[in-house]
C-alpha cells in the first residue's frame, strides 16, 4: 500500500544521506522524496512516499525513528491529511493547440508561467493522481519537459508535527 | 578559560572522558593530534600493525570491560583499514569511538592525497558519525560521540576531523561538556508498565517456558537480574552465542548455547516450549532457521531496548522496549506481586513435566553429559577446548576467530561470567580473535587471556605479535590447526561432495612455532594428544610469555548439532555425521 511518511530531521550535514542510505541499503522504495528547511531553520522536514505492507511500514518508520538525525516520523496516511504534489511542465504550443492546452489548465486550475513563440510553460499542484491526470489530458500535446516536487504532506485538523 | 589548539582539544578531550587506551596508528592528516598526545597526553598509545587490529583491540577491550574503546586512524588507507572492526563492532552493537583523519578542509571533495569520504564510506556501519567543520566544535562532538556510542543500543561513532582544524597555531577556549542532550536521541529507559504486568502473567501461566537471552544482557549488565528471574521461577535457560556467560554456564538450569550449531536440549526446549522469553535476543537467521517453522506453539515475550529488533524476523506477542536491567527489575517485582495473589504460580507439575522431557534431551544427546565426538586419530578439537576449560579452571577471558574452533570453544567452554567469552558474531569476521585478546588482556593484565583460533584465521591478524612485543602483551594463542578452512570445508563435505573449493592451502603453512620466536615469542607444537594438558599448564604457567601453541587437530572432524536446512525447524538437526532428528 502507499503511504506518505513525515519526517522531521535536523538539518545538518549528511542527514538526508543517511535516510537515503537508509532505504537502499535495507531494499526499501522511495517513489517520491520531497525536502526543505522549516520556518525553525534547524529543522528539515522530509516528505517521503513509499509502497509497502503493514510490517514492512512498520519496520521503515522505526528503522527512520532509530537514526539519530530523526527528531519524528509519522505516517500521514494513517489519518486524514492533505498532499500535494507540484508540477512544472513545458510543451509545444502551435497554432490551435494553443487554446486548447489553455483549455486544459484552466479546467485543471493551473496556470502558465511562461510563454514563448511555441513553448507554454504550466505550473500546476495537486495531488500526485491530479498531475497525472492532467499529463493524460494533454493528449496529443508534446509534452518537453516535465519536472515534479514529490508529495509534500500535512495532517488535517488539529494534529500537528513538531518538537 | 584554556586555550587550546584542536589537536590538543582532542587530546584533553579523550583524557576527560577517562579514556584508558588509545589503540591507533599515524599518518599525515592525524599528525598533529599525535604531536599533541605525544606532548601532553597520560593515555597510552597502542600502536598496532594494522590499523584493523586497533579496532578489534578496542573492541575487545570494550568486551571484556563494558568501556568504550578508542580508535585513532589517519585519512585514507588508514580508515579504510578500519571498516572491518567498525562493521564488526556494529553488528554485535559495541560501543567505539573512532577518530579518523581527513585531508584539509578545504581539499575536501577534490580527491586529495588519501582523501576517502570516511562518514560516507562507514554510513551503514556506524551508529551515528560527525565531519566535524570547526575546531570550536571539537569537545562537544567528541563527548556526543561518547554519549551516542554508549547509550541506548550501543554502537560505532566515527569522528573524521579534517587535519586543518587541529593546527597547533590556532588557540580556542577549551571545555568540556558534562553531559549533552540531544532532542532527536532519546533512548527508552523504562519499559511500558502494563506490558510488563502483561508479561509476567503471560510467564506465570506457562507450562513449558524457556528463557532466550542474548548479547543484550550483557551490554546491558544484567547478567545478576536475569539469573535471579530464571532462578526465582527454576526456568530453563539458552543463551545466543553472543549471550554465553550471561547465565552461569555450570548451572543446571543453563540448556547450553542454541540455534545453528546449539545444543540438542536448547533447540528442543525451544521447539516445544508454549512461552519464550526473549531477553536481548535478536532472533537472528543463525538462531531461528527457518521462520515459518520457528517454534509453532510457543507465545513470545520480547524485552529488546532497539525497538528494530522486535518483530523484525518473528512476530512478539508481548512486546517490551526498554533497558534489560530495569525491566527485568520491574518484571522481578511483578513476579513477586502476582504470586501474593496465586502462590500456585507457576504451576509446578507442569514444570516438573517439561524438565523431565529437558533432562531426556540433556542425556541422550547433550554435549555435556558424554563425549558425543569419536575419538579420531590423534587430538580432536574439542578436547583442546576442555582442556583449556581445565587450565584455566574456567575463569579466563576466551576470544576466538571464526569457524569450527569457535563454535567448539562456545560449546565447550562453560562460560559463568558475563564479558569473559569475547567473538565476531553477527559479522563472523575472521581476524577478529587475535587483537580483540590483545584489548582484554591490556584491560586485565592479570586475568588468562586465550584466543581461540584456526590456522586460517589467526594469518589475517598474525601482524600483532610485534605489537605484543612491543607492550609485552601476553596472550595465549590456542592454534586449532587442522590443516584447512575447516568451516568452510564442513559445507562443502554437506553440500558439495567434498569438493574442497580453495579450503586448503597445500603445504604453504608457516611453522607457526619459528614465527612466534622470530616476534621474541614463546612457540609450541602440540602433537599428541598425550602431550596436551601438560603443555596447556605450560603455557599458562608462563604468565608474562605470549605462547602461539600450535596444536594440530583432526582435520575430518565436524561441529555438530546442526541445524538442517533449508525449510528446517530448530529442532531439525544433523547430530553427527550419520544421525538426525
Ligand atoms: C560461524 C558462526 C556460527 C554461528 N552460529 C550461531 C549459533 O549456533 N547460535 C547463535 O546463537 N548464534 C550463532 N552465531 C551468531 C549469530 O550470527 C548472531 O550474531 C547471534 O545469534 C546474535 O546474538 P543475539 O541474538 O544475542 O544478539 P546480539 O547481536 O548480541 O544483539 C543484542 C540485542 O540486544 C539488544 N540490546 C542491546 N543492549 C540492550 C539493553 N541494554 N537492553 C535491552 N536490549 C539490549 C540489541 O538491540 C540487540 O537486539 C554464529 C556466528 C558465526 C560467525
Ligand atoms: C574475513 C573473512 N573471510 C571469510 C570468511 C568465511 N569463513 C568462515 S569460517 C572460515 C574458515 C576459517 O578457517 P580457520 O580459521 O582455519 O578455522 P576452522 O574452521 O578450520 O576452525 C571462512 C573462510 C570469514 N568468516 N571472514
Ligand atoms: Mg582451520
Amino acid at each position: 500500500m502507499r503511504r506518505i511518511l513525515s519526517i522531521l530531521l535536523e538539518n545538518e550535514p549528511g542527514a538526508l544521506s543517511r535516510i537515503v542510505g537508509l532505504f537502499s541499503q535495507r531494499g526499501y522504495n522511495i517513489e517520491t522524496l520531497n525536502v526543505a528547511p522549516t520556518d525553525d531553520i534547524s529543522l528539515s522536514r522530509l516528505t517521503m512516499t513509499t509502497d509497502g505492507d503493514d510490517k514492512e511500514i512498520e519496520q521503515i518508520t522505526k528503522q527512520l525513528n532509530k537514526l539519530v538525525d530523526v527528531v519524528k516520523v509519522v505516517d500521514l496516511t494513517e489519518g486524514a491529511h492533505i498532499e500535494r504534489d507540484l508540477m512544472l511542465i513545458k510543451v509545444r504550443a502551435l497554432g490551435p493547440d494553443r487554446a486548447e492546452i489553455n483549455r486544459c489548465v484552466e479546467i485543471f486550475r493551473g496556470q502558465v508561467v511562461d510563454v514563448g513563440p511555441s513553448v507554454y510553460t504550466i505550473m500546476l499542484s495537486g495531488t500526485a493522481a491530479k498531475l497525472d491526470s492532467f499529463i493524460e489530458a494533454l493528449g496529443d500535446t508534446t509534452v518537453l519537459e516535465v519536472v515534479r516536487s514529490g508529495v509534500a504532506g500535512i495532517s488535517r485538523g488539529e494534529r500537528v508535527l513538531s518538537l | 578559560m584554556e586555550m587550546l589548539s584542536g589537536g590538543q582539544m582532542v587530546a584533553r578531550a579523550l583524557e576527560d572522558e577517562g579514556v584508558e587506551f588509545i589503540f591507533g596508528y599515524p599518518g599525515g592528516s592525524v599528525l598533529h593530534i599525535y604531536d599533541a598526545l605525544f606532548n601532553e597526553s597520560k593515555i597510552p598509545h597502542i600502536l598496532v600493525r594494522h590499523e584493523q587490529a586497533a579496532t578489534h583491540a578496542a573492541d575487545g577491550y570494550t568486551r571484556a570491560t563494558g568501556k568504550t574503546g578508542v580508535v585513532l586512524v589517519t585519512s585514507g588507507p588508514g580508515a579504510t583499514n578500519a571498516i572491518t572492526g567498525i562493521a564488526t563492532a556494529y553488528m554485535d552493537s559495541i560501543p567505539m569511538v573512532v577518530l579518523s583523519g581527513q585531508v584539509q578542509s578545504h581539499l575536501i571533495g577534490e580527491d586529495a592525497f588519501q582523501e576517502t569520504d570516511m562518514v560516507g564510506i562507514s554510513r551503514p556501519i556506524v551508529k551515528h558519525s560527525f565531519l566535524v567543520k570547526k575546531a570550536e566544535d571539537l569537545p562537544r562532538t567528541i563527548k556526543k560521540a561518547f554519549h551516542i556510542a554508549a547509550t541506548g543500543r550501543p554502537g560505532p561513532v566515527v569522528i573524521d576531523i579534517p587535519k586543518d582544524i587541529t593546527k597547533p597555531e590556532e588557540k580556542f577556549e577549551y571545555h568540556y561538556p558534562e553531559s549533552v542532550k540531544l532532542r532527536s536521541y532519546n533512548p527508552s529507559q523504562r519499559g511500558h508498565a502494563g506490558q510488563i504486568k502483561k508479561a509476567v502473567k503471560l510467564l506465570l501461566s506457562a507450562k513449558r517456558p524457556v528463557i532466550y537471552s542474548g548479547g543484550g544482557v550483557i551490554l546491558g549488565n544484567a547478567s545478576e537480574l536475569l539469573t535471579e528471574l530464571a532462578q526465582t521461577l527454576k526456568y530453563p535457560v539458552t543463551n545466543t552465542l553472543m549471550g554465553l556467560g550471561a547465565y552461569p554456564g555450570s548451572d543446571p538450569q543453563f540448556l547450553g548455547m542454541l540455534g545453528m550449531h546449539g545444543f540438542y536440549e536448547a533447540n528442543m526446549a525451544m521447539h516445544e516450549s508454549d512461552v519464550i522469553l526473549a531477553v536481548g535476543a535478536r532472533f537472528d537467521d543463525r538462531v531461528t532457521n527457518s521462520l515459518d517453522r520457528f517454534c509453532p506453539g510457543a507465545k513470545i515475550i520480547h524485552i529488546d531496548i532497539d525497538p528494530t529488533s522486535i518483530s523484525k524476523t518473528v512476530p512478539a506477542d508481548i512486546p517490551i522496549v526498554g533497558p534489560v536491567a530495569s525491566v527485568l527489575t520491574d518484571m522481578l517485582n511483578q513476579v513477586r506481586a502476582q504470586r501474593e495473589q496465586d502462590a500456585a504460580l507457576p504451576d509446578a507439575d507442569a514444570l516438573a513435566t517439561w524438565w523431565q522431557r529437558i533432562e531426556g534431551w540433556r542425556e541422550s544427546h547433550g554435549l555435556w553429559t558424554a563425549p558425543r565426538y569419536q575419538q579420531g586419530d590423534g587430538i580432536m578439537p574439542q578436547q583442546v577446548i576442555e582442556s583449556l576449560y581445565r587450565a584455566t579452571a574456567g575463569d579466563a577471558f576466551v576470544t576466538s576467530d571464526v569457524g569450527q574452533h569457535q563454535m567448539f570453544a562456545a560449546q565447550y567452554y562453560r562460560f559463568n561470567k558475563p564479558r569473559r567469552w569475547i567473538n565476531s558474531g553477527g559479522l563472523g569476521t575472521m581476524g577478529f580473535g587475535f587483537p580483540s585478546a590483545m584489548g582484554a588482556k591490556l584491560a586485565f593484565p592479570d586475568a588468562d587471556v586465550a584466543c581461540v583460533t584456526g590456522e586460517g584465521s589467526i594469518q589475517m591478524n598474525i601482524q600483532e605479535m610485534s605489537t605484543c612485543t612491543q607492550y609485552e602483551i601476553p596472550v595465549k594463542i590456542i592454534n586449532l590447526n587442522n590443516g584447512y578452512l575447516g568451516m568452510v570445508k564442513q559445507w562443502q563435505d554437506m553440500q558439495y561432495e567434498g569438493r574442497y573449493a580453495e579450503s586448503t592451502y597445500a603445504d604453504s603453512l608457516p611453522n607457526f612455532v619459528k614465527l612466534a620466536e622470530a616476534y621474541g615469542h614463546v612457540g609450541m607444537k602440540i602433537e599428541k594428544l598425550a602431550d596436551l594438558d601438560a603443555a596447556m599448564d605450560e603455557a599458562f604457567a608462563m604468565k608474562d610469555r605470549l605462547v602461539f601453541m600450535d596444536i594440530l587437530v583432526d582435520p575430518s572432524e565436524h561441529v555438530y548439532p546442526m541445524h538442517i536446512a533449508p525449510n528446517g525447524s530448530m529442532a531439525d538437526m544433523w547430530l553427527s555425521k550419520t544421525e538426525r532428528t
